[in-house]
């Protein structure tokens, strides 16, 4: 069971890796969306870090839809999905590797355009950044748990590139919520503020991964 | 049963409308505008049931794939997206005079919006996903999902605005139900917007499953065409 997850979650990140498609794509919309939402703010230099905390989770959700979709309809490509459900492989297994992937892509995503949130709003992430990298693990995993299962729904649908983000972002906003407290939180001080809103996300991710594990069995069933 | 349940409504709907407009004294501090209030919390009950009654029909049609849970499922999304749709309009006309705004963004009223959002996307994927057997079942799963993100919303909504506005404290205290025919009026209307629900849902269950069965005459009358020709 672990090592279908771990064989699968290698075949999503050698794809990524020959073509970096998605990576690349993925990183470049990170960092307009960034310059984007500052533009759009145009905050004065002493206000500007307030806003790192939403800047920084809005440009995660966006990026990370993006990105999770592509995964999916590359597996449709050449029937793809098929051939991953005649394997001997459990779907908790699937969706374990698919998820974990997932969490990678957007980790290496935030590794660039985390720096540059800091760059571009006066933020100094440096002494913050155990707390920091805790928060964004549980954002990217949350989020991964719940956007896997629905970028499998939505990529076998009619109206496809509509409804993962119809789906998806309502059932995000406790994610968002409880990432964009914490985050502020961390930024002000460490993650002694942050109790309540760590709590979000931890159960956030509990009860998505584990609901998630259990009922990709029945969107990829045929 | 198919009579009862028009005409208990309609009955009831009566007693409800007649309780609150004619019985019901006006309350000191808001005035006439708290009337709303009967339907607008008995709206609220009626969403969250649909709500839960959408879980627990998906859960059945995923263990058993019965048509009917499937059905019901679909009855009580568009019933809870209805009467949420409600509750989002009453609340404002009362908000406006009481509070001075339309909307706030009070963790009840992000609460309120959310809910609406993650069941009316549930209403578009069952109207464009497709008509296969498939989507029934990715809408339960988003049946399930939505069902299981409701208490962490509720908890997640508490972290917004450290500073709550006074208007939460003036809503709680204030809608002092002092008089026992105010408590009378709610639950008569709470009784009223439930059967009107539950008709509602009886119709549309039943037009779906006459839906169903004209297609599968009319694919029933395609194939014999095909064989005699």
């Amino acid at each position: 069971m672990i090592r279908s997850a771990l064989a699968i979650l290698g075949k999503d990140l050698q794809i990524e890796w020959r073509t970096r498609e998605s990576l690349s794509s993925v990183i470049v919309l990170g960092i307009l969306l960034v310059v984007v939402f500052t533009i759009a703010h145009d905050a004065p230099p002493d206000q500007a870090p307030a806003l790192a905390p939403s800047v920084l989770w809005a440009t995660f959700l966006f990026t990370g839809l993006l990105g999770i979709q592509r995964g999916f309809l590359l597996e449709r490509e050449n029937d793809c999905l098929s051939g991953l459900l005649a394997a001997p492989v459990d779907p908790g297994a699937i969706y374990t590797g698919k998820v974990l992937a997932n969490v990678v892509l957007l980790a290496v995503m935030q590794a660039i355009v985390v720096p540059l949130i800091g760059l571009f709003l006066h933020v100094d992430v440096g002494p913050v950044l155990p707390a920091l990298l805790l928060v964004l693990f549980l954002g990217n995993l949350g989020f991964a748990a719940l956007a896997t299962l629905f970028a499998a729904i939505a990529a076998r649908t009619r109206a496809r590139e509509v409804l993962l983000p119809l789906l998806l972002l309502p059932l995000l906003v406790p994610l968002l919520i409880g990432a964009v407290a914490a985050t502020r939180a961390v930024l002000a001080g460490g993650l002694a503020g942050a109790r309540d809103a760590v709590a979000v996300l931890v159960a956030f991710d509990v009860v998505f991964s584990v609901a998630g594990f259990l009922l990709f069995a029945y969107v990829i069933r045929d | 049963m198919r009579r009862v349940l028009p005409t208990a409504t309609f009955l009831t709907m009566l007693a409800a409308l007649y309780l609150v407009f004619m019985v019901v004294p006006t309350e000191r501090e808001m005035g006439i505008v708290q009337r709303i209030f009967y339907f607008h919390v008995a709206s609220a009950w009626v969403a969250y049931l649909g709500f839960f009654l959408v879980a627990g029909a998906s859960v059945v049609y995923l263990w058993t794939g019965s048509a009917g849970a499937d059905r019901l499922a679909l009855a009580a999304g568009e019933v809870g997206v209805l009467f949420c749709t409600l509750l989002l309009v009453t609340g404002p006309i009362w908000a406006r005079p009481i509070w001075g705004v339309w909307w706030t963004w009070d963790p009840r009223l992000t609460m309120t919006v959310i809910l609406w959002a993650i069941y009316a996307s549930y209403l578009m994927l069952r109207a464009f996903g497709g008509p296969e057997e498939a989507v029934r079942r990715y809408a339960a799963v988003l049946g399930i999902v939505g069902v299981l993100d409701i208490p962490i919303i509720m908890v997640s909504v508490r972290l917004l605005r450290g500073i709550h506005p006074a208007v939460i404290t003036q809503k709680e205290g204030g809608s002092g139900l002092v008089d026992p025919w105010m408590r009378t009026a709610l639950l008569v209307s709470g009784v009223a917007l439930v059967l009107l629900a539950s008709w509602l849902m009886a119709l549309r269950m039943r037009g779906e499953r006459l839906a169903a069965e004209v297609a599968a005459l009319r694919s029933e009358a395609l194939t014999r065409r095909g064989e005699v020709a």
